[in-house]
């Protein structure tokens, strides 16, 4: 009995929908699939979580609440004064990201944030969005973000290519680190799940090890889309204030 | 390796029951109502879970962040490097100072995350910041007042 361990498989990307135009293929894919459905799903939340606004609120409410509530105290405790007009932006990314980690936890669905260019994607806009952002606040002077005070001008000369190379790195250690954490924990599911099929009666043990490894990827899920939003808030704090 | 396993997570917050055996009044609403006042009092004293809470998110999101950072920085600036070389043609002159600025990069952005300056660039300079007090968990504690 030789059955096939294949845990990459579970991240190939199939075109749903084929689609395109001129040369470009823009197929409706079962990434684009599991986008619009998480997008779906926080609209509803949103929307059915706000249809009723009671004093004392429902279990819809009560879940729509503790989001915006978490994410609005992230945003003013770690992106300083005046970073709450950034609020819907970094509301958006925390519950596309968490959704997108949590939806890819449901057998035989996909995991968008397990694809590198999706995570950059998404990091892209934060870093190009907060270097905007700290030009127009600041204009020229937003370059002293790159020299440290009170340093002697000979290490400036280490220092500032230094920062600068710090600054530059930003968009890729944001996206790696989601990227590489759902990566790693869906092929370690896809793995134990492979022992377990092909282990015949023993199958108890990588079966209990995934049961395990589950709610080790729940934590994970929801652990990296704030990660991913606390950075944001971050960067966004250096833009705003220049130290 | 990417993947640091927060201790911290479990555990940390623990709750208190009211017992069923209290001798308390009949009436379940002034029971309540006691219950009430001693959550409050609770409350006032030292926020619930607050402080708590706040540093296990902290210790999480450092934790999270280290393992990555000092890889990303050194092999980002070492491809950095080696494309200004093909590009330049001053191989093997960029790959080899990009690579050394790589490693300093990591370690600064490691420290930074491990001392609580967060991901700063250009950071202040720590005589200013210790005259402060630490900037970081000042920031942390804006909440909880």
């Amino acid at each position: 009995m030789a059955i096939e361990l294949q845990p990459l498989e579970q991240f190939t990307i199939e075109r749903l929908v084929p689609l395109h135009i001129g040369r470009l293929d823009v197929s409706f894919t079962n990434s684009a699939l599991l986008m619009t459905i998480a997008v779906v799903l926080i609209t509803a939340l949103m929307v059915l979580g706000t249809r009723k606004a009671a004093l004392v609120p429902g279990r819809w409410q009560s879940v729509t609440e503790m989001a915006y509530e978490f994410v609005a105290n992230m945003v003013d405790t770690n992106a300083g004064h005046g970073a709450r007009d950034f609020f819907p932006f970094i509301f958006t990314l925390f519950m596309f990201i968490l959704f997108s980690n949590l939806l890819g936890l449901i057998p035989y669905s996909f995991t968008i944030t397990s694809h590198i260019i999706v995570t950059f994607a998404l990091a892209a806009v934060v870093f190009i969005g907060v270097t905007i952002v700290g030009i127009v606040r600041h204009g020229f002077h937003f370059l002293r973000l790159f020299v440290p005070e009170g340093v002697p001008v000979a290490l400036l000369v280490l220092l500032v290519p230094i920062e600068l190379l710090s600054y530059c790195i930003r968009p890729f250690t944001l996206s790696i680190r989601l990227f590489a954490n759902m990566l790693a924990g869906h092929t370690m599911l896809a793995i134990f799940g492979g022992f377990a099929a092909s282990v015949g009666l023993f199958a108890i043990f990588p079966l209990g090890i995934n049961v395990l490894l589950v709610g080790l990827e729940l934590l994970v899920a929801v652990l990296q889309a704030y990660v991913f939003a606390i950075l944001t808030c971050l960067y966004l704090r250096d833009a705003l204030h220049l130290h | 390796m990417v993947r640091a396993v927060p201790a911290a997570a479990a555990g940390t917050r623990s709750v208190l029951l009211p017992k069923m055996s209290e001798g308390g009044p009949p009436d379940p609403l002034a029971r309540l109502g006691e219950r009430l006042d001693k959550a409050r009092s609770r409350r006032n004293g030292a926020p619930v879970a607050g402080p708590d809470n706040a540093a296990m998110q902290q210790g999480v999101g450092i934790g999270l962040r280290i393992g990555i950072e000092f890889v990303v920085a050194v092999v980002v600036a070492t491809g950095l490097g080696w494309v200004l070389d093909r590009w330049l043609g001053t191989r093997p002159w960029g790959t080899i100072v990009l690579f050394f600025l790589g490693v300093g990069t990591g370690m600064l952005s490691v420290y930074r995350a491990v001392t609580g300056i967060k991901m700063a660039v250009g950071s202040r300079p720590l005589a200013k910041a210790g005259a402060k007090g630490q900037p970081a968990k000042d920031d942390w504690d804006d909440d909880e007042a």
